[in-house]
């Protein structure tokens, strides 16, 4: 239970603008083990959004060492960083990026079309399991329109799983919910890592979604600030029962 | 992604912007459907150019005085240089012509009773008529042993007939007078209408040579050689056996120009063939254009589709796509409009084509070549003017792209 997911170590990324260089990470290093729910916290210029990118294998180090899952990933050429976010990675974002007028279960297919390994029956089979793991199986022909922002956001959690990646990574995935939406999400996210022993970083500025989360890392001018562990993470489904009922009206 | 995949993905996309969609579409199809239809009245009319001239026997070979020596050219009427001496030693030696006719001919009036009519007079041997292709709806030719007396009969064309005899006359074994010699009338000819350049072939009396030479003429001279050929095919190889053989009769030396010029069908038909290719060629092209327009039109909109998509590329990306497979995504999607829009092309092609046939009378032909050309510059068209934007779209920064506004 103890095998590393993330291997992070001296991590550095400069940008060139014009004539300045912008250091956004200046070293980070840490590591995450298979199952944590790690939250990264920070105010904007902390270089939250460049530690996302990079662990999401979007964009690549300018120093240091990244190993996600045991594989180098500055090693990687860009198709090879592609398959390994089809394989590795499951994406929850802020504003759901559900393609339009596509049905729930198409756009949680997506992710398998871009795997050839995995044949239509397969693929049909695997969404509808990710489906009915968050809940949405009965409204798989809904397209995105049609479903409230909670669900579309769930639809894309569905996404991210149907890939069984060995990291969920969710960017500001709450931010743009209502509060009892959010903890609705967040007790999601703790049943998939406290059942299915899912990975999942989680980037939010927000103290009380970290509040959910098993450890906490703290980011600021692109140093690691504060690397918390959260002995005893809050329930999000105890605070869902503090709600009214009928909240909404 | 595998084609199936992308093939679908690309054809829901378009499926969602129907009318958008069309209208893209709209260029190729017009451009399409126009050069088919283009192409369909050129063919069609080099076709019936064709015909009509092999109605007049695509084999046929004239041959015709020239002058080959330096000073005043007089016409080729005037030039004495062809007698019955050649048609002799070219029906003797020649190999590629099955038959020969000498052809002296005169301009004049004809008298019947009291109407006139100012016509030519044609005289030839009886195979003169196979040559030319003629045939004879009422009489009988005149014979070889006409020819040998230089008998006084004669054969009419329409339009003769229509001016010296009244509705419902008999022509047959009825008298007329040519230059005041009497001819009788043994036979009429089977209408042919105006040739390709307006003439009245029915304008026509036709006679034995002998006749026309002797009694008519007063000469030794001929004005025409009609030959056929064995075929079509073998007209360049009987133009080149006549040229010796008139040659050597002629007792022309090697330093020497013919006095004489052959004239072949084969001839006529790539002149008139090279007009009307040459006019299908500008239609076409001008049709072509609006292909390129067409063209033009799916590149701005595909433009405008990667730009409007920028997110769900970014997402697409993020989630495992490739540069190539985005590639392919935008590419397929611009062939699939273009292939469509061809198809669509081809049909209104081709119906336009049978309207154009049926409504105005043009003659058509509906080649292959034309559809699988259209269709094949359509394929080209969707790639050549969906790759750029195609690839704009793969070289997009994921995290840009997840960003964008």
């Amino acid at each position: 239970m103890d095998t590393k997911i993330l291997d992070i170590y001296d991590l550095k990324r400069e940008f060139k603008m014009g004539t300045e260089t912008v250091r956004a990470l200046k070293g980070i290093t840490f590591d995450v083990s298979t199952g944590e729910f790690l939250t990264i916290m920070g105010s904007s210029g902390s270089g939250k959004t460049t530690m996302l990118n990079i662990l999401g294998c979007l964009d690549k180090p300018t120093d240091g060492i990244y190993k996600l899952d045991g594989v180098d990933i500055t090693t990687l050429s860009k198709d090879e960083l592609a398959r390994f976010r089809n394989t590795k990675i499951g994406f929850v974002f802020q504003a759901y990026n559900l393609l339009p007028r596509t049905s729930a279960l198409e756009n949680v297919e997506l992710p398998l079309l871009y795997n050839n390994t995995i044949g239509a029956k397969e693929r049909r089979e695997r969404a509808l399991h990710a489906l009915e793991s968050v809940k949405l199986a009965d409204r798989m022909d809904h397209t995105p329109n049609q479903l409230s922002g909670g669900q579309q956001q769930r639809v894309a959690i569905a996404r991210a799983l149907v890939n069984e990646p060995v990291m969920i990574l969710a960017d500001e995935a709450t931010g743009n919910l209502d509060t009892r939406t959010s903890y609705e999400i967040m007790s999601l996210m703790q049943e998939l890592n406290q059942k299915d022993g899912k990975t999942i970083v989680f980037v939010t500025h927000e103290p009380d979604i970290a509040a959910f989360s098993s450890r906490t890392i703290t980011l600021r001018d692109g140093r690691l600030q504060r690397d918390t562990i959260n002995s005893n993470p809050r329930s999000a489904r105890e605070a869902l029962a503090t709600f009214p009922e009928t909240d909404d009206y | 992604m595998n084609l199936v995949n992308l093939i679908r993905l690309a054809w829901r996309a378009l499926h969602r912007n129907k009318l958008r969609a069309f209208l893209t579409m709209l260029g190729i199809i017009i451009g399409v459907a126009s050069v088919i239809t283009m192409m369909s009245i050129g063919e069609g009319s080099k076709q019936s150019i064709q015909t009509s001239i092999s109605s007049m026997g695509s084999n046929m070979i004239t041959i015709m005085p020239s002058s080959n020596t330096p000073g005043v050219q007089m016409a080729g009427s005037n030039i004495h240089s062809l007698t019955l001496a050649d048609v002799k030693a070219l029906k003797k030696d020649a190999n590629y012509i099955t038959t020969i006719s000498p052809l002296a001919s005169s301009n004049g009036q004809v008298i019947k009773g009291a109407l006139n009519w100012s016509t030519t007079i044609q005289g030839a041997s009886p195979e003169y008529l196979e040559i030319r292709k003629l045939s004879l709806k009422d009489g009988i030719v005149f014979s070889e042993n006409d020819v040998r007396s230089s008998a006084k009969v004669c054969l009419l064309g329409q339009t003769v007939v229509d001016n010296l005899f009244a509705k419902g006359e008999d022509p047959i074994g009825k008298i007329i007078r040519f230059k005041k010699i009497p001819l009788q009338v043994i036979g009429i000819l089977v209408s042919k209408g105006q040739s390709n350049f307006g003439q009245d072939q029915d304008d026509i009396i036709i006679a034995p040579y002998t006749t026309v030479m002797k009694r008519i003429l007063a000469t030794t001279y001929i004005q025409d050689i009609y030959a056929s050929a064995t075929s079509e095919a073998e007209t360049d190889k009987a133009t080149d056996e006549i040229k010796t053989i008139l040659r050597e009769t002629h007792k022309i030396r090697a330093d020497q120009d013919d006095d004489f010029t052959i004239r072949t069908m084969a001839e006529l038909i790539k002149m008139l063939s090279s007009t009307t290719g040459m006019m299908t060629t500008l239609l076409t092209a001008v049709a072509g254009i609006s292909l390129v327009i067409g063209g033009i039109g799916i590149m701005n909109i595909m433009y405008v589709s990667v730009t409007e998509r920028t997110r769900e590329i970014g997402l697409r990306m993020s989630i495992g796509a490739r540069g190539v497979d985005i590639l392919m995504q935008f590419l397929i999607e611009a062939i699939l409009i273009s292939i469509t829009g061809g198809v669509i092309g081809v049909v209104l092609g081709v119906s336009s084509s049978l309207i154009v046939a049926s409504v105005l009378n043009w003659p058509t032909v509906i080649s292959e070549s034309s559809i699988i050309l259209s269709f094949i510059v359509c394929a080209f068209t969707g790639v050549f003017f969906g790759y750029y934007p195609a690839q704009k779209a793969s070289l997009l920064d994921p995290i840009e792209a997840l960003r964008y506004e």
